[in-house]
């Protein structure tokens, strides 16, 4: 097709990671050489010893972004999501130059740029108009360019009075909003956005919606890189699924919307032990499998709007005795959201078999959570089996499984994102007017 | 309505063939960080000026009474000594200061380069160009010390630009190698203000490289600044300094050398700085 403005084959990128270095932040020559000096003093030693000389540094291959192929047409926003680490921002990083492909190739037609993060170019010490002409540079523009745009940026960030002034001495606002202004009155042909819209007033954001509206309208193309899937929804015409480096699907926004969060492949939702000797358990009691259910399949990501099973299958292998069953979850910042068990004072319904003799045997326990309990985001799941007595554990399964709890898109239009709080009950309210 | 025609292709090793294109391209990107080194240099300290004026002056000082009168250093013919030591600071402190400069430049921008496409090659020899203001400041000092000792420049002084080339090219060279080696080896930075500090010493500043026995002479040249130093001095003192052309010669050869050291392993070191930074 004639209007297609980048047209990415197979395009890769490589990193090649040493494990020694992991921790560190940035490599010193000095540690080089201590390193250089270790091994070979090790080396020395092995040899001596009549040891195998084992080779020193371990490097890894990582594929950040791998066999990524796709057309994006002139006039498109194009929104590009995929979990954190699935190859956005090298995808982003290898169009606007930042870094080289390693393979595959990419054909862009059109200037490049990309809305950077609030402040990237700005200098502190320098005026409001100096680091208008620093910014626009640093973007691309001509001179001539920014001279021509000069009073409409400067309109847009509304720092008319503060021009000459050093922008160290802006408010936040101001200084977002300036540093916006130069970024939206570069007209690429197309344009790279990396979720900065996160920050800044609503009213501000707007603005910056409407100007990538805008920049579309006028028939250029947006690449937008979002953990917002509304704000993906409303702007974009077409998407872009990444998953581990690879490009999982391309086509309109609501079925890649539901293909990212139904894409189970990095939270299973679901383990099972074959092997009995790999199960948690001991003589008495043995894990078979412990899965999260929601919507009526399993799943990795249950939704808000759903409630979510818990469910696991064990062996007993005792005769006529009792067995509790508990859950723990924990959320990612690992704290304790709540616990439960099948105790008949601490469950709503009455587990039938809770007080009762077990035979030897495979059981299934489900513990229900009702749907708009639990928070979105990362939740761990614990489990615990007793025996005759309650406190005695007699297997203890810390973080067995995870899931995600992914916000519902379509009933909470006007927030979307993890409330403040462990939990996020739906609750009854009410207001009386006593005078 | 792409107005635009131009195609861009991306692929492995493919910016290595654009390269020098590019950078003309970017001229108006360098010539802004050059600016924007230049006025926050100037900026941040109301000191900034004096500082550039006090710091040539006292180490002139300080080599003019070590050197001829402690330890009675002859001059370069009949050129006053202190004159003939301020003819080398100017040199020397350009060559020290983009040197520094440049060295520190691409961490200083490392915001920068993590999140825009340039040639990096105009970070370092943007920041080079703020030497340029301290020099320009020394050099008002230098015409007003030859007024003082009422002494004449001659045609020469017209060559002194080809000579200001050199020794900024001189530092570039290193430059470019010890700031891309900075980003890999944070630890490379402590090089530089070794030698500078050692330079100071090895190079002909506070006295005329004539006081070196002639057999050592060329030996002596290794050191690029040499070369630099006595083609300052010509310019400037004339006929009281005449050049050891030989000497001169190897001098532009070590610049050259390492020049195409710094730019070669600058750009191979280059396309990963985005990765490593």
């Amino acid at each position: 097709m004639s209007d297609t403005v980048i047209k990415a084959e197979n395009l890769g990128k490589k990193y090649i990671i040493g494990h020694r270095a992991e921790n560190v932040r940035y490599v010193a020559l000095r540690d080089v050489l201590m390193q250089n000096a270790r091994t070979l003093w090790n080396k020395t030693k092995d040899l001596a010893k009549g040891k195998p000389i084992i080779q020193g540094d371990t490097l890894e291959e990582v594929w950040a972004l791998k066999d990524a192929s796709f057309e994006i047409h002139q006039g498109d926003i194009v929104g590009i999501i995929g979990r954190n680490g699935a190859g956005k921002s090298t995808l982003l990083k290898i169009l606007s130059r930042i870094t080289e492909p390693s393979a595959g190739r990419a054909t862009i037609k059109g200037r490049v740029a990309s809305l950077l993060e609030v402040g990237t170019g700005f200098h502190p010490e320098l005026t409001g108009r100096e680091n208008i002409y620093l910014k626009g540079a640093i973007l691309g523009m001509t001179r001539a360019e920014i001279r021509r745009k000069f009073d409409e940026i400067v309109a847009f960030a509304e720092v008319e009075q503060y021009l000459h002034t050093p922008v160290k001495r802006y408010s936040s606002g101001m200084y977002v909003r300036l540093a916006f202004a130069v970024s939206a009155h570069l007209e690429p042909e197309i344009l790279l956005v990396d979720e900065v819209l996160a920050v800044g007033d609503e009213e501000f954001q707007k603005k910056c919606l409407n100007k990538m509206e805008d920049v579309s309208k006028g028939g250029r193309t947006v690449l937008f890189v979002s953990h917002n899937m509304l704000a993906i929804k409303t702007l974009c015409t077409r998407c872009i699924v990444l998953d581990k480096g690879k490009a999982i699907f391309m086509g309109d926004v609501s079925s890649a919307v539901d293909t990212y969060l139904s894409n189970k492949v990095d939270i299973p939702g679901e383990i099972v032990w074959n092997e009995p000797s790999k199960a948690s358990g001991n003589h008495l009691v043995r894990l078979k499998a412990a899965r999260v259910i929601s919507g009526g399949k399993v799943t990795g990501y249950p939704s808000v709007n759903e409630d979510i099973e818990i469910q696991f299958d064990y062996w007993n292998f005792e005769e006529n005795v009792r067995r509790f069953v508990a859950v723990q979850i924990d959320n990612s910042m690992n704290s304790i959201i709540l616990t439960t068990s099948n105790l008949k004072v601490r469950s709503i319904a009455y587990d039938p078999w809770v007080n009762k003799p077990y035979p030897v045997g495979l059981f299934r326990s489900t513990c229900i959570i009702p749907k708009y309990l639990l928070n979105v985001g990362i939740h761990h799941i614990s489990l615990f089996i007793n025996g005759e007595m309650v406190s005695d554990n007699i297997i203890i399964q810390r973080n067995v499984l995870s899931f995600d709890v992914q916000e519902d898109l379509e009933l909470r239009k006007e927030y979307s994102g993890a409330w403040i709080g462990a939990v996020r009950p739906i609750l009854a309210w009410k207001t009386e007017q006593l005078k | 309505m792409c107005i635009c025609n131009e195609i861009l292709i991306l692929e492995p090793g493919r910016a290595e063939k654009n390269y020098w294109n590019d950078l003309w391209r970017y001229r108006e990107l360098f010539i802004i960080l050059a600016w924007r080194d230049i006025s926050v240099r100037y900026k941040q300290t109301i000191i900034g000026v004096l500082w550039a004026i006090l710091r040539p002056l006292l180490t002139m000082l300080v080599f003019t009474v070590i050197f001829g009168r402690v330890a009675k250093l002859p001059s370069d013919g009949n050129a006053p000594y202190a004159l003939m030591v301020f003819a080398a600071m100017l040199p020397w402190s350009l060559f020290s200061t983009s040197l520094g400069e440049a060295s520190n430049s691409l961490i200083g921008n490392s915001n920068l380069i993590s999140k825009v496409y340039f040639p990096r090659l105009i970070i370092p020899t943007a920041t080079v160009m703020t030497a340029f203001v301290d020099f320009f400041i020394s050099f008002i000092i230098l015409l007003g010390m030859m007024a003082y000792y009422r002494f004449l420049p001659g045609w020469n002084l017209l060559l002194l630009p080809l000579f200001i080339i050199l020794a900024l090219l001189a530092s570039l060279g290193p430059g470019l190698w010890i700031t891309a080696l900075n980003v890999k080896y944070r630890d490379f930075r402590y090089v530089i203000p070794f030698v500078v500090q050692f330079g100071l010493y090895v190079s002909p500043v506070g006295f005329s490289s004539n006081v070196i026995p002639e057999k050592w002479r060329l030996l002596y040249s290794l050191n690029p600044m040499v070369g630099v130093i006595d083609g300052f001095r010509w310019c400037i003192l004339g006929g009281e300094s005449p050049i050891y052309w030989p000497g001169f010669a190897l001098s532009i050869v070590i610049v050259t050398f390492f020049l195409w050291l710094g730019i070669s392993s600058f750009r191979k070191m280059e396309k990963s700085f985005a990765d490593l930074i």
